[in-house]
C-alpha cells in the first residue's frame, strides 16, 4: 500500500505498508519519528497523541489509510531544530519528566489544552489531562508543569 | 515542600549543579522533544522482529510442538523451541527454575514456548498463530494454602515450598490484656510501567551478540544470557537503553534470551517488543498475600506480642520471592517495639502468574495488615489511632523482631507528629464542582450520602539488599582537558529507570571535583557492575562508588599540585576547575595540572556485611539500613455507590539527605500515587490461573483525577553510614500509604475493609445485602 501525509510541514511518501498498520506504526517504523510513544497501543494512555488535522487524536486508534492525504503534527513538529517548545521548557523545568515515556503525550495534550485554554484551573487541567497515563510521577509535577507553561505564555 | 535537616556538613566547592540542588536531568530535553531512545524505538538495518508463542493453559503438559505451518509463512526466518537453547534451558534471579522455552511442563498462563521471526511484526504474530502445540490439559493449583498441603500436585521437583522464614523473640506464650484478631488479603498488582518490554538483539559475526535493553541490572542479565546461550559473558554485550519506567518488573527476564536467540540464529538484527497485553504475562507481579495477625497489647496501649502467619502466593516460578518473604517477615510488627514475636511466613508455587518484584517488596502486603491491626487495637484500647501508634514507635537503637538494632535516626514517632499536625483539607466541596466529588463527573451524586474520613499509617524497610548479598556498586571517572576546560566522564553500569541516577551521578562529581562539565556515559557491561536499581539503593551504592572513584581522582590531582606547588595537603580543595588553596587562594587551574594526560580512577563501593537469617529463628544483622515514613488519607466516599474520591495525602519521610529536592517530591509523589493505586483500584485478577484483566481498559491505575494533592514534609536526618547521609526514597512512599487510604475508607463507612484493593461491593457490603 502506499501513503501520503503531510507530516510536520513536510509530505511523506510511504511505500509497502500492510493495509493494517495503525498511523503510530507509520510514524514510529516507516518514518522515523519513534517521538509519539507506544505504551498501550488501544487508546488508553494517551501516550501517542498527535494532531490530525489539528484535532488530538491517538495515534495507535488511526489506521495509516485514514491519515492519506491529511495533516499530521507529532511532538518532533512542535518547534524546529534544537530549541523547545515552552510547554517542553515547563517540564523540563517542573520535574515533570521522570522516565518520560508518557511526556510526548502530555506534551501534546498540554498544547492542546493551552490553546484552547490559556489559563485552566487545576480542575481543568485535570480534566484535560485524565486521557494521559503517568506511572512515575503522581502528576503533582505534571500540573504544574502546565501552570508554568500558562504562567509564561501569558507573562 | 517543607524540609528539616541536620547541621549541613561543610561542603567544599559549591558550583552548579553539585548535590542538594534540583539540578535539571541530563535526558530531560531528548525526553520533551521525542528525541529519546527508548529500547522500543530503536531500528537497524535489516532487522527483523521476533513474536512470541505463549501457553493458553496455566498447567499442562506438553505432548508435541509441531513448528512447520509457521515455517511456511513467507517472510518468517526462524521458529525455535526449546531444543533450540543453546546453553542453560533455565533461568532465574535466585533459583533458575524458569524455563527459556517450555518443553514438558507448562506452570503458568502466558508461559512461552516458541519463539519467531520475520520480517514484519504482524507476519511473526501470524505466524506464530500457526505453531501447533498438543497440551494434555491439566487442572491448575491455583490457591497458595492449598498448594501446601498433603497430596496436592507437586508443581516442581522440589515441591511447592519456596521459602519459610520463621521469626522468634521473646516468649513464645506471652499474654496480654488486650488482643485483637484479624484476616488481611492483598490482591494481585502490576507494576504499570508505560515502556513495554522491548530491545534489539545485534549479532557480532563471530559467535557473539549485542543487545540494547530496558533492564535493571545489566550484569545479572548478562549472567543468566551467557549461561543459556552457551556463551562466555565476554560474548555477551549489554548497553542500556531508554527505560520506560520499571518498579521491580525489570529485575527479571523477559525478551533477553528470546531476541538473542533469534539475532544469533538468523544472523540478523532481531526487535522484540510486547504488546500491552502481553507485558501482562511478560513480567512478574505483586505476590498476592493473606495475612493473619494477633496483636496483644496492655491496658496503656504498650504492645506485649505478635503473631502473624502470612502466605504469598509465588506462581509459577521463584524469581525473587524468597527475598521477598524475607522481608515480609522482618518487617511484620512495623516500625513498633515489640518484645514478644511469632511469624512465619511462607511463599508457595502455584499455577498463577509468576510473582516477584515490585516497589516496596514485601513490605507494602505485611504494612496494610499490621496497620490495620494497629486500628483495631486502638479502638478496642479507646486510644487515638497516631496516640497508639507513637507510644508504640520505634526509635534509634530499638531492637528489631530479628534481632538487629535500629542504626542511626529512626524518626517513626516524629513522623507521625508530622503527618497528624498538618492542616487538614477543607470540608466544603467548592461550590458543587462535580469533579471533586466521588463519581466525578458521572453526576452520581452532589454530595448527598458523601461521608468523609481520615486514616493514617507508619512503615518502614530495608534499604539495599540484605542476609548477606554484597550488592556492590562500581564506577569509572576519567578526568580530561576538551577544548582548554576540564571534563569529567563518568561511566557505570547503573540503570536510569526514570528515577534519576544519572543526574545523581552528575550532580556528585561535581560537588567532588568542583568541576562543573561533567557527562554520564552510556550505562553497559563494559565497565563493572553496579547491582540492581531496586531496593532504593541506587543513590547510595552508585552515589558511593562514583563517589569514592572521584575522590581518586581527586587525590590524584591534588598530588600533582603539591609536587609543583608545595605546601600542605589539608589546605588544597577544588573549585570551579582551579585548585584553592585556603591559605592563599586559587593556586592551579586543574587544565594546566592534566595538560594531555587523563586522570581515571575506577573504584567499587559495599555496604557493611549482612548476614543470613536464622533458619530457626529469624535472628540476624540482616538489613544495612532502614527508611520510614508516614501517611495520613483524607477521603470522601459515596456510602451508597462505594465511589470513592481521595481528598489529599499528607507524607512525612526522612530521606537522609535530598541530593536532588526535587526528584526526591517527585519519588514521594510517584510513589504514594501506586500505593493509592493498590488501596482503591489496581487488582490483577486471576480467575482459575487466567488473566482477566490484561489491558489498560480493565487494569486501572491512578489517572491524574485520581490522584489528590500530596502535602509533604520531608525531613533529612542523615544516616549516619551512607554517603552524604542520604536514605533510599523510591520505596517507602508505596508502603504506607494503602493502608493510610483504607483507614480512612473505614473511617468513612464503619466497613471493617480487611482486603486491597477495596472494591466499592466492599463498601456497599454488597454481599451481605445479599445473603
Amino acid at each position: 500500500m502506499q501513503l501520503h501525509l503531510r507530516v510536520n510541514g513536510e509530505d511523506r511518501e510511504v511505500d509497502g505498508a500492510w493495509a493494517g498498520e495503525s498511523l503510530l506504526y507509520v510514524l514510529r517504523e516507516r518514518l522515523g519519528l519513534p517521538g509519539s510513544k507506544n505504551a498501550c497501543e488501544q487508546g488508553e494512555c494517551g501516550s501517542c497523541s498527535v494532531y490530525l488535522d489539528g484535532e488530538l487524536v491517538c495515534a495507535c486508534l488511526v489506521l495509516a489509510a485514514q491519515a492519506q492525504g491529511r495533516e499530521v503534527v507529532t511532538v518532533e513538529g512542535l518547534v524546529d531544530g534544537d530549541d523547545l517548545h515552552p510547554i517542553q521548557e515547563a517540564f523540563v523545568a517542573a520535574g515533570a519528566v521522570q522516565c518520560g515515556f508518557c511526556t510526548p503525550g502530555l506534551i501534546m495534550a498540554t498544547h492542546d489544552l493551552l490553546r484552547r485554554d490559556p489559563t485552566p484551573r487545576e480542575e481543568e487541567i485535570r480534566e484535560a489531562l485524565a486521557g494521559n497515563l503517568c506511572r512515575c510521577t503522581g502528576y503533582a509535577k505534571i500540573i504544574d508543569a502546565v501552570r508554568l507553561a500558562a504562567e509564561r505564555a501569558g507573562a | 515542600m517543607t524540609t528539616t535537616r541536620a547541621p549541613d556538613t561543610p561542603t567544599r566547592d559549591r558550583i552548579a549543579g553539585g548535590i542538594g540542588e534540583s539540578a535539571r536531568r541530563p535526558d530531560g530535553v531528548s525526553k520533551v522533544k521525542g528525541q529519546f531512545a527508548y529500547s522500543s524505538d530503536l531500528w537497524a538495518e535489516d532487522m527483523l522482529w521476533g513474536a512470541t508463542v505463549r501457553s493458553p493453559h496455566p498447567r499442562a503438559r506438553i505432548r508435541g510442538i509441531d513448528i512447520t505451518r509457521a515455517l511456511q509463512v513467507p517472510g518468517v526466518h526462524a521458529v525455535l523451541t526449546h531444543e533450540d537453547v543453546p546453553g542453560r534451558k533455565t533461568y532465574g534471579l535466585e533459583i533458575p527454575d524458569q524455563p527459556v522455552l517450555a518443553w514438558s511442563d507448562v506452570r503458568y498462563q502466558g508461559e512461552p514456548i516458541v519463539i519467531v521471526a520475520a520480517d514484519h511484526p504482524e507476519t511473526a504474530r501470524r505466524a506464530a498463530e500457526r505453531v501447533e502445540i498438543d497440551f494434555e490439559v491439566l487442572p491448575p493449583v491455583t490457591d497458595a494454602e492449598a498448594a501446601l498441603e498433603e497430596g496436592a500436585p507437586r508443581l516442581h521437583p522440589s515441591g511447592n515450598l519456596i521459602r519459610s522464614v520463621r521469626i522468634r523473640r521473646g516468649d513464645e506464650d506471652a499474654t496480654a490484656d488486650v488482643v485483637v484478631r484479624g484476616d488481611y488479603e492483598v490482591g494481585m498488582q502490576d507494576q504499570a510501567f508505560l515502556g513495554p518490554e522491548s530491545g534489539l538483539a545485534v549479532p557480532d559475526g563471530e559467535g557473539g551478540v549485542d543487545l540494547y535493553i530496558s533492564t535493571q541490572w545489566l550484569h545479572v542479565d548478562r549472567d543468566q544470557l551467557a549461561a543459556s546461550l552457551g556463551l562466555t559473558p565476554e560474548k555477551v554485550r549489554l548497553t542500556l537503553s531508554g527505560v520506560g519506567g520499571a518498579f521491580g518488573a525489570r529485575e527479571d527476564l523477559s525478551i533477553q534470551i528470546h531476541c538473542c536467540m533469534l539475532a544469533l540464529a538468523t544472523g540478523r538484527p532481531v526487535k522484540m517488543m510486547y504488546t500491552r497485553e502481553e507485558s501482562f504475562f511478560g513480567h512478574v507481579h505483586r505476590h498476592p498475600a493473606r495475612l493473619s495477625y494477633e496483636h496483644g497489647a496492655a491496658r496503656n496501649g504498650k504492645l506485649v506480642y505478635v503473631r502473624a502467619r502470612i502466605v504469598l502466593d509465588g506462581g509459577a516460578y521463584a524469581s525473587s520471592s524468597t527475598a521477598v518473604v524475607s522481608n515480609a517477615a522482618c518487617f511484620s510488627c512495623g516500625p513498633y517495639e515489640v518484645p514478644n514475636v511469632s511469624v512465619d511466613a511462607h511463599v508457595v508455587y502455584t499455577d498463577n502468574p509468576p510473582c516477584g518484584a515490585m516497589r516496596g517488596f514485601g513490605a507494602v502486603q505485611s504494612c496494610f495488615a499490621y496497620e490495620s491491626q494497629m486500628d483495631l487495637l486502638a479502638a478496642e484500647l479507646g486510644v487515638d489511632p497516631v496516640e497508639l501508634r507513637v507510644r508504640n514507635a520505634m526509635g534509634e537503637g530499638s531492637t528489631l523482631p530479628t534481632g538487629q538494632s535500629v542504626r542511626g535516626p529512626a524518626p517513626v514517632a516524629e513522623l507521625l507528629r508530622a503527618v497528624h499536625d498538618m492542616p487538614l483539607p477543607s470540608a466544603s466541596r467548592d461550590g458543587g464542582d462535580l469533579r471533586l466529588l466521588p463519581g466525578g463527573v458521572s453526576n452520581t451524586t452532589h454530595g448527598e450520602g458523601v461521608r468523609r474520613g481520615v486514616g493514617y499509617a507508619v512503615g518502614f524497610k530495608n534499604i539495599c539488599y540484605s542476609e548477606g548479598f554484597d550488592d556492590y556498586s562500581t564506577a569509572r571517572v576519567r578526568l580530561s582537558i576538551a577544548a582548554g576546560e576540564p571534563i569529567v566522564e563518568v561511566h557505570c553500569a547503573a540503570s536510569e529507570v526514570g528515577q534519576g541516577v544519572t543526574t545523581i551521578q552528575m550532580q556528585i562529581a561535581r560537588t567532588e571535583l568542583g568541576i562543573e562539565r561533567v557527562v554520564v556515559l552510556p550505562a553497559d557491561t563494559g565497565v563493572g557492575s553496579a547491582g540492581s536499581s531496586s531496593a532504593s539503593r541506587q543513590t547510595w551504592m552508585t552515589g558511593g562508588a562514583v563517589m569514592r572513584a572521584c575522590r581518586a581522582a581527586r587525590e590524584q590531582l591534588l598530588t600533582r599540585a603539591l609536587e609543583r606547588l608545595g605546601g600542605d595537603p589539608g589546605d588544597l580543595r577544588l573549585e570551579d576547575g582551579r585548585v584553592v588553596s585556603d591559605a592563599r587562594g586559587p593556586v592551579a587551574d586543574v587544565a594546566d595540572l592534566i595538560g594531555d594526560d587523563v586522570i581515571d580512577e575506577t573504584r567499587e563501593y559495599h555496604h557493611r556485611a549482612t548476614f543470613p537469617l536464622d533458619p530457626d529463628t529469624g535472628q540476624a544483622d540482616a538489613h544495612v539500613a532502614f527508611a520510614f515514613a508516614a501517611h495520613r488519607a483524607v477521603v470522601d466516599v459515596d456510602a451508597a455507590l462505594g465511589l470513592v474520591r481521595v481528598v489529599e495525602i499528607a507524607t512525612a519521610q526522612d530521606v537522609g539527605k535530598a541530593l536532588n529536592p526535587q526528584a526526591v517530591e517527585g519519588q514521594i509523589e510517584g510513589g504514594i500515587a501506586q500505593g493509592l493505586g493498590l488501596a482503591v483500584m489496581e487488582e490483577i485478577q486471576v480467575v482459575d490461573g487466567r488473566i482477566r484483566n490484561p489491558s489498560f481498559t480493565d487494569y486501572l491505575i491512578p489517572t491524574i483525577l485520581d490522584m489528590p494533592p500530596v502535602n509533604m514534609r520531608v525531613l533529612e536526618l542523615g544516616d549516619p553510614e551512607s554517603p552524604y547521609g542520604v536514605k533510599g526514597v523510591g520505596e517507602p512512599p508505596t508502603i504506607s500509604s494503602t493502608p493510610a487510604v483504607v483507614a480512612a475508607l473505614r473511617a468513612a463507612t464503619g466497613r471493617p475493609l480487611r482486603r486491597v484493593p477495596v472494591r466499592p461491593d466492599d463498601i456497599v457490603a454488597l454481599e451481605e445485602v445479599g445473603s
